[in-house]
């Protein structure tokens, strides 16, 4: 090792506590690079596999009571590779010690095993294609039932309550997020998959010779449009759904929401620490060269080359930066793994293919070398553009002069180590703006983090208390008849009945098409309401159509326009109906019509697919009981337990995630403040000790020392909103998918916390500087010429 | 100095300063007795690291001796901590150093202003500045003024508080002659109008001329003291 390497290492050993706040900067800004790529190659890897492997299928769709001899049809559409047809239905199962009623999604079981979504066997075994009771249930439900192979239980089929026993557990690429009729998130408990032998479960069904489900598996190479064209017009004769691609599969398009939310992660969060990086590192260099001109015309004097001046202090932020890039290296690599095995847990995927491609870590390396070089560029660059003859001797003074400002200041008679710290913000405007700016995005990044549990408060307040005021919903396979909602009211227990139609649909606009459900509803109900996003209660408007914001923003609607509505399986036929308002919803696309008007368009009598109700809760066991029997029930959401799961899981995620938006908030904070606070002692060393002599107090001069950040700390705070608004609002944008919609919700307690972490965060870092002022040596400082 | 008053302002006792570097140990100061009079202008000279900064800086309350007692008046510097010399400096001291310490951002004006504004019965710092004739320049900047008269500010700033001692550590040892000498008879004006004692060390012998009395050091003792029965003008001094 040669001497400039030897105090090379010294001045990093020297100097640490500042190169590890930087460290720590640019290794919050690699890890989350690493955490997020990571966790969303992981997700998207094991996904893609599992979905190989298990021959998941490119398009789905349901009819009804399909004759088989289209299977062939179906095939010889150009581009299809397989066809897999099923029978399907909802069942509702007595499981023996359970209360509640739990609703099930029964799908046919191939007699020569599945040839597409395929169920991977987890235990046990398959059932006899043969049989008539033997069922395999998906893992999840299994498990969180306690209902072993060998066990029974009972199930509502088609109006008939059978004895079930259950042959194994699985899992399938087609229900990896599993979520019930009416739920929000994932219910392993009270929702879940049975696979039956295909003989049995269309006998059953009276569907022998006709299937209703449909997966369809593409040659490589084939757009899937045509395809769904084709099988659409094939199967329009038989009350089809609408065949759909996987973007639209709920499972996959939910999977698609996180790895999406988390490659956001990735766009959004690295290039803040990255930019500070270089901030911080030009800031700290600048200083070390400055400080060393005398050294630096000495080498020179020696005989060292530019280049090798240049690269001495290049080397300097070089070491930072691989200290920053390892640090970062291990928390992403460890966060990494350990979050995308939680995400593999909850989504019960049968195993994790987890291998962060070595180009995540070498682009991440890059950036981080990339931004401690450009921090470090001008000053090493300045450093070895010095002549040694002017290097050797001291640094002009920094020039200050009279401008108008100092009238201004002169006039509000402020004190005069006051104007010390304002003279200094305005001789280095530009440092002191990147400091400002640093300490803004810390805020930011806390504002944009915090506002979630606000969001979601409105979207329970409004989801749960203003407009699903109904302790119970029932889904129905079919539409029936009104009287059903009497026969409903005799269920014990039930206080209130109000019935809704549920109208699968496609909606039209010019070239721009959307599937929604088109709820058909009854004037005065008061269990289910529209709620507007001003609280307003909404009634669906005769004569039109009434649509959620977000679904007119998607076809280019506005009100008075008119939208094609196709509606799909047994209410066949298009209408052009005028959009009568528009409503500010967070959950789904809702599209809402008057029920007259659904029934004036259908010629019929009114009919109900779902009925929401209120229950006496001593009657629940009894309810639920009789509920155990009803025939037909497609599904029923509890709102209470919705609501609680919906809570309990959103509570422990923003847990983790403001946990971990606040330690980087922390991170930037302590990078900016105790590094800009290192510099000022630095640099007004010598002042500060001129005026302890002069008679000024440890507190006074402590005063000048942290005034100077704590200001800029104060006057980042507004700009941190402000950034942090812009922030949560892109956040929000990106976000929104079409299961939901996450409002804006900014409350002062939102602000006023990032403020107070920002800020107190900053007064520590200053504070542990100001400690070295106590160790000021007076005679020294007086001594030299700086 | 027939004519100065004989009370005592600083006196010290068997006064010693040790620096231990390893196993080195250095006398800078090595048991001085002296006293300084009120009003007096005494000049301390000796060659480098014959102990007379060392001296300037335990008198002055920004170092604190090994060994021996420091009193100012009544008050026993030696014993004091780091809270009541600072009151002290604030109350009682002017400093002025060879590189003036002056604060950058400030004007003459302000960089007076720092002092006056936390002492409790300074002069105006325009009057400071007028005293040393810098009347014309107190809007100005440090790095707007010349080596000279940034050291006249260092010394209005010094003064401003109405010490009752000026220490003044090579007060020109960064000026050229001529400048010195403007320097130097601000030092004796101030002496003079304001009977402020003041002890200046120097490299340059000659300024002993115009002193009450010269001490002289070496190895960290007085080497000897000499009164002056005939004080010349800075004007009359060359070096």
């Amino acid at each position: 090792m040669d001497a400039l390497d030897r105090k090379l290492m010294r001045d990093f050993v020297r100097l640490w506590p500042q190169f590890l706040a930087i460290a720590l900067v640019l290794a919050a800004g690699v890890a989350v690079l690493i955490m997020s790529f990571g966790m969303s190659a992981a997700l998207d890897e094991t996904r893609a596999t599992y979905y190989e492997r298990n021959r998941f299928a490119d398009i789905f769709t349901d009819a009804r009571s399909v004759p088989m001899s289209m299977i062939d049809e179906l095939r010889g559409i150009e581009g299809v590779e397989a066809v897999e047809a099923r029978v399907t239905t909802f069942a509702t199962l007595d499981v023996p010690g359970k209360t509640d009623t739990t609703v099930a999604y029964v799908a046919s079981l191939p007699q020569m095993g599945a040839d597409l979504n395929q169920p991977g066997l987890r235990r046990g075994g398959w059932p006899n294609p043969l049989s008539t009771d033997q069922v395999v249930l998906n893992a999840p439900f299994a498990e969180a039932n306690g209902l072993w192979p060998g066990d029974r239980f009972a199930a509502t089929l088609n109006g008939v309550k059978r004895m079930l026993t259950v042959t194994g557990w699985a899992l399938s690429p087609e229900f990896i997020y599993t979520i019930g009729p009416g739920s929000l998130i994932p219910d392993d408990e009270d929702y879940g998959i049975l696979w039956m032998p295909e003989r049995a479960l269309a006998a059953l069904l009276d569907r022998t010779g006709a299937f209703d489900n449909l997966a369809v598996k593409l040659r490589p190479g084939f757009r899937e449009a045509p395809v769904i064209y084709a099988i659409d017009t094939l199967l329009a004769p038989y009350g089809s759904w609408g065949a759909v691609g996987r973007d639209a599969q709920t499972s996959n398009a939910f999977i698609d929401a996180e790895i999406t939310q988390l490659r956001t992660l990735a766009y959004i969060l690295p290039p803040v620490f990255l930019g500070i990086t270089v901030f911080l590192v030009n800031m700290v260099i600048g200083r070390i060269v400055s400080l060393e001109r005398a050294e630096i015309g000495l080498l020179k004097a020696l005989g060292y080359s530019d280049i090798a001046i240049l690269f001495h202090y290049l080397l300097l932020a070089g070491l930072v930066a691989v200290c920053g890039i390892a640090l970062g290296y291990l928390v992403g690599s460890w966060l990494s793994y350990q979050l995308a095995q939680l995400y593999a847990d909850f989504l019960k995927f049968p195993y994790l293919i987890y291998n962060v491609s070595w180009n995540t870590y070498v682009i991440s390396a890059l950036f981080g070398v990339m931004a401690a070089g450009i921090g470090a560029a001008r000053a090493a660059w300045a450093a070895a553009r010095l002549a040694p003859a002017t290097a050797m001797s001291p640094p002009a003074p920094p020039r200050f002069r009279r401008n108008w400002i100092d009238v201004v200041l002169r006039w509000i008679e402020i004190s005069q180590p006051t104007m010390m710290i304002l003279r200094s913000l305005i001789r280095w405007p530009v440092r002191a703006a990147m400091s400002v700016l640093g300490l803004a995005l810390a805020v930011a990044i806390l504002v944009s983090s915090n506002f979630f549990p606000d969001a979601l408060d409105l979207i329970i307040d409004t989801g749960f208390h203003q407009s699903n005021r109904q302790h119970v919903v029932l889904f129905f396979n079919d539409s029936m008849q009104e009287s059903a909602l009497e026969d409903a009211g005799r269920l014990p227990g039930v206080l209130q009945v109000e019935g809704q139609q549920y109208l699968s649909a496609i909606l039209r606009n010019a070239h721009r098409e959307k599937r929604a459900v088109v709820e058909a509803r009854r004037p005065g109900n008061d269990l289910s309401r529209i709620v507007a996003a001003d609280g307003e209660i909404v009634e669906a408007p005769p004569d039109g159509i009434m649509l959620s914001e977000r679904l007119a923003a998607q076809l280019g609607l506005a009100v008075g326009d008119r939208v094609e509505v196709e509606f799909l399986g047994n209410r066949k036929g298009s209408h052009d109906l005028p959009v009568t308002r528009l409503v500010t919803q967070y959950f789904g696309l809702g599209a809402y019509m008057d029920q007259a008007t659904a029934d004036r368009l259908f010629q019929q009598a009114p009919l109900v697919s779902v009925i929401n109700l209120t229950l006496d809760p001593a009657q629940t066991d009894a309810f639920q009981a009789a509920l155990k029997e009803l025939p037909r029930l497609g599904g029923r959401a509890m709102m209470v337990e919705n609501r609680r799961g919906f809570e309990d899981t959103i509570s422990q995620n923003v847990l983790i995630t403001t946990t971990i938006y606040a330690i980087l908030g922390i991170l930037i904070t302590v990078g900016v403040a105790y590094n800009g606070a290192r510099i000022q002692l630095s640099e007004r060393a010598r002042e500060l000790a001129s005026l302890r002599i002069l008679g000024f107090t440890r507190g006074e001069v402590g005063y000048i020392l942290m005034g100077e950040i704590l200001l800029l700390a104060l006057i980042a705070q507004p700009l941190g909103w402000w950034i942090g608004w812009g922030v949560a609002k892109l956040m929000t944008e990106s976000f929104t998918s079409d299961l939901y919609a996450i409002p804006l919700v900014l409350k002062p307690a939102t602000f006023s916390s990032a403020s107070l972490v920002v800020l107190a965060a900053t007064t520590v870092s200053v504070l542990v500087v100001r400690r070295r002022l106590d160790r000021l040596d007076l005679v020294a400082v007086m001594k030299t010429r700086e | 100095m027939a004519d100065a008053p004989h009370d005592v302002v600083f006196r010290t006792r068997d006064l010693t300063k040790v620096y231990e570097t390893g196993e080195v140990k250095v006398f800078a100061l090595d048991g001085v007795d002296l006293e300084l009079f009120s009003g007096e202008l005494a000049v301390l000279l000796g060659p480098s690291g014959s102990g007379k900064s060392t001296l300037l800086n335990i008198l002055g309350g920004l170092d604190h001796a090994t060994r021996g007692r420091v009193w100012f008046r009544d008050l026993e510097l030696t014993g004091l901590a780091d809270r009541g010399l600072t009151r002290f400096r604030r109350d009682h001291v002017g400093f002025v150093f060879q590189f003036y310490n002056l604060v950058p951002s400030l004007t003459a004006r302000e960089n007076v202003q720092l002092v006056t504004d936390i002492s409790p019965h300074p002069m105006r710092p325009e009057e400071a500045l007028e005293r040393v004739g810098l009347s014309h320049r107190l809007d100005h900047f440090p790095a707007q003024m010349s080596g000279g008269e940034q050291q006249r500010v260092a010394i209005a700033r010094a003064v401003a508080k109405r010490p009752e001692v000026l220490l003044c550590d090579e007060p020109t040892g960064a000026l050229d002659s001529k400048t010195g000498i403007q320097v130097l008879e601000v030092l004796k004006h101030v002496n003079e109008e304001l009977g402020t004692s003041t002890v200046v060390i120097t490299h340059a012998a000659e300024i002993r001329r115009m002193a009450h009395r010269v001490i002289w050091f070496q190895d960290g003792r007085i080497a000897n003291i000499d009164v002056n029965d005939t004080r010349l003008e800075p004007a009359e001094i060359a070096w």
